[in-house]
């Protein structure tokens, strides 16, 4: 378990440093001065000169990368010239309700998506198999934005039972300005629960011990629910957070459709106003999420599944 | 002559050649899958003789009128007819999409194959740079390039090939290490070809069938990205008819103008499905691990 462990956390060590060189750079190749861009074309040369030394940039290239690594890792990401305000805390303010739409959305797409992946499974390649099948393939297909604007047009402008835009905290809040962002999110991930769960349920349904609990006279529902549900639901979750990326893309999306204030519709604002320390750190943060969400669930995947841990040995 | 080696490249020009009694054997996903993208790409391909009207014709006289025979879909609030310019779009994206993907997948599978057969550091470079690509988020990758290049396709056209390689790097490498002891591959070194020969010639064309059956999940997948940047207003911008921008153009009017958004997302969904469905057919399975 250790050596899993430790290769484990190298491994993600060196991507997590990979996805620091590339935030790195892409701020060193934005053409002109960054210094410049800042104060505007009116600004004295003195001015951006003073402005430049403040940023480090008159250093040798291997500095700055080191000094960008030193500050991140102390959790000062620069300051954001479009709230004037350090990026840290900006981004801190904004973090709230993509969370907890993070949350909400998955909770629906596993609501929605189990019982349609276990009701296909029970009879592979039958007619419920296959309608489960399109309606994946049909979510799938969907851009998550034009469903949000489809979800608003249904339940927010017609039936008038959600507000189409804003967001505002609170139990109630909560459930009156999240509810359509996240059923926008679960349908767009739906695919993937239905999809894996589906075609790993198949396979554990055929395997010995499912045979074994059936012969010794287990009802269908526990043999479903209990016994084969335990190894498949692990492996599903498990992929679910490695496209956790994917997920990232599709709030972005959704928070623009829904306008919530959230870290999502933060980075197209820093983009629209070329805020490249708050572009920057975003992007950072995003990498980052996907890299450790990725490593604790192998790790417990790992912890719960001796299986895993083996298998990475044999590599 | 009936060697496994010199088998090779025969199937391969056969498959090359489809005769009606082929494509009468593949998956029925694959036929009507096959059928509407078929028919979709055709629309595309003549927009110019089947739209009835200009993509960016304006005219003030139609504004918002809702579907109508001389308007199938409706007009947008400049009057610009819907249906001609979802038609224009359709073109539009296929050409951006079909080109990024298909620029993607032969430097992955290289890179890929290069991997799997030398292994130790060639493999570790390409491996630890694939999974930063991986890692981070695709979305985020482009919107950062964009914020570089500025709004616009530049950035679609760099960020995408630039993330996309490492997935079929990543398969091609996963199949290049079984494909390497194969018996077929060893002969390629007892028969002394060089090692070019024996990745270009008898690897490559046994790894792109998992390659190209990916490459269905990562066509719609871009289609959607495109159209997602579009939307945000940082991909194709107006008055450049693309799918997402002209959903995003109807949003203001969802309520009173419904089917300019609403019916070029449908026409984009139809073309998800129809790809899904072929994917689906050929892989003959669910998404696999690898996907999305």
């Amino acid at each position: 378990m250790l050596g899993y462990l430790l290769r484990r956390l190298a491994l993600s060590i060196v991507v997590l440093f990979g996805i620091a060189a590339l935030t790195f750079l892409m701020v060193h190749l934005i053409p002109g001065d960054p210094a410049r861009i800042e104060l505007g074309a009116s600004a004295t040369p003195k001015a951006v000169a003073e402005l430049r030394s403040d940023m480090g940039l008159d250093q040798p290239f291997g500095e700055q990368f080191a000094n960008y690594l030193g500050d991140t890792a102390t959790g000062d990401f620069g300051q954001s010239f479009i709230f004037n305000d350090p990026v840290a805390v900006v981004i801190g303010e904004r973090l709230a309700p993509t969370a907890l739409l993070i949350a909400y959305g998955l909770a629906i797409a596993l609501l929605i998506g189990v019982p349609m992946a276990v009701i296909g499974a029970l009879r592979p390649n039958g007619v419920v198999d296959h309608v489960v099948r399109l309606i994946s393939t049909f979510t799938f297909a969907m851009p998550s934005f034009w469903l949000g604007l489809m979800l608003a047009l249904a339940f927010g402008l017609s039936l008038k039972f959600f507000p189409v835009s804003g967001y505002s905290g609170g139990i109630d809040g909560f459930f009156r300005t999240l509810t359509l962002p996240a059923l926008t999110l679960g349908l767009a991930l739906l695919v993937i629960i239905v999809r894996t769960l589906r075609s790993s349920l198949v396979s554990v349904l055929n395997s010995d011990y499912i045979e074994a609990a059936r012969a010794r006279g287990f009802s269908e529902w526990r043999v479903v629910g209990k016994h084969a549900m335990r190894n498949s639901l692990i492996g599903t979750v498990t992929i679910l957070a490695s496209l956790f990326g994917y997920v990232i893309g599709i709030i972005v999306l959704v928070e623009a459709v829904f306008q919530i204030p959230g870290a999502g519709s933060l980075l197209v604002q820093a983009v629209q106003k070329r805020d490249y320390q708050l572009i920057q750190a975003l992007a950072l943060m995003a990498g980052a999420a996907v890299v450790i969400i990725g490593l604790l669930t192998d790790l417990f995947h790992a912890l719960i599944d001796p299986r895993v841990r083996l298998e990475g040995r044999s590599e | 002559m009936s060697s496994a080696v010199a088998d090779v490249p025969r199937g391969r020009r056969s498959r090359a050649l489809p005769s009606w009694r082929r494509v009468r054997r593949l998956p029925l996903s694959v036929r009507i899958g096959g059928a509407i993208v078929g028919v979709m790409a055709l629309a595309a391909l003549f927009a110019p003789i089947l739209a009835p009207y200009g993509p960016n014709q304006l005219d003030f006289g139609a504004v918002l009128s809702s579907p109508s025979p001389q308007h199938l879909m409706g007009t947008d609030d400049t009057g610009r007819d819907v249906f001609s310019r979802t038609l224009y779009a359709l073109r539009y994206d296929l050409v951006v999409v079909l080109f990024v993907t298909y620029v993607s997948l032969p430097i992955g599978v290289l890179t890929g194959a290069l991997a799997g057969y030398f292994g130790g550091v060639v493999d570790a470079v390409v491996s630890r740079l694939g999974d930063v690509m991986i890692a981070f988020p695709f979305i985020i990758l482009v919107i950062a390039i964009i914020a570089i290049v500025g709004p616009g396709i530049t950035g679609f056209l760099i960020g995408v090939p630039l993330a996309s390689w490492a997935i079929y790097a990543r398969i091609a490498r996963t199949e290049m290490l079984v494909l390497r002891e194969q018996p077929f591959m060893l002969a390629t070194t007892a028969l002394g070809y060089t090692k070019r020969r024996a990745i270009l010639r008898h690897a490559i064309p046994n790894l792109l069938r998992p390659c190209f059956v990916f490459s269905t999940v990562d066509l719609v997948g871009n289609t959607l990205l495109l159209a997602g940047l579009s939307y945000l207003g940082l991909g194709v911008q107006p008055p450049t008819p693309e799918l997402g921008a002209i959903i995003a153009s109807g949003q203001a009017y969802l309520l009173t103008a419904w089917w300019v958004s609403t019916l070029p997302g449908l026409v984009q969904v139809l073309f998800g499905v129809g790809v899904g469905l072929i994917g689906e057919g050929l892989s003959d399975g669910g998404l696999g691990r690898e996907t999305l």
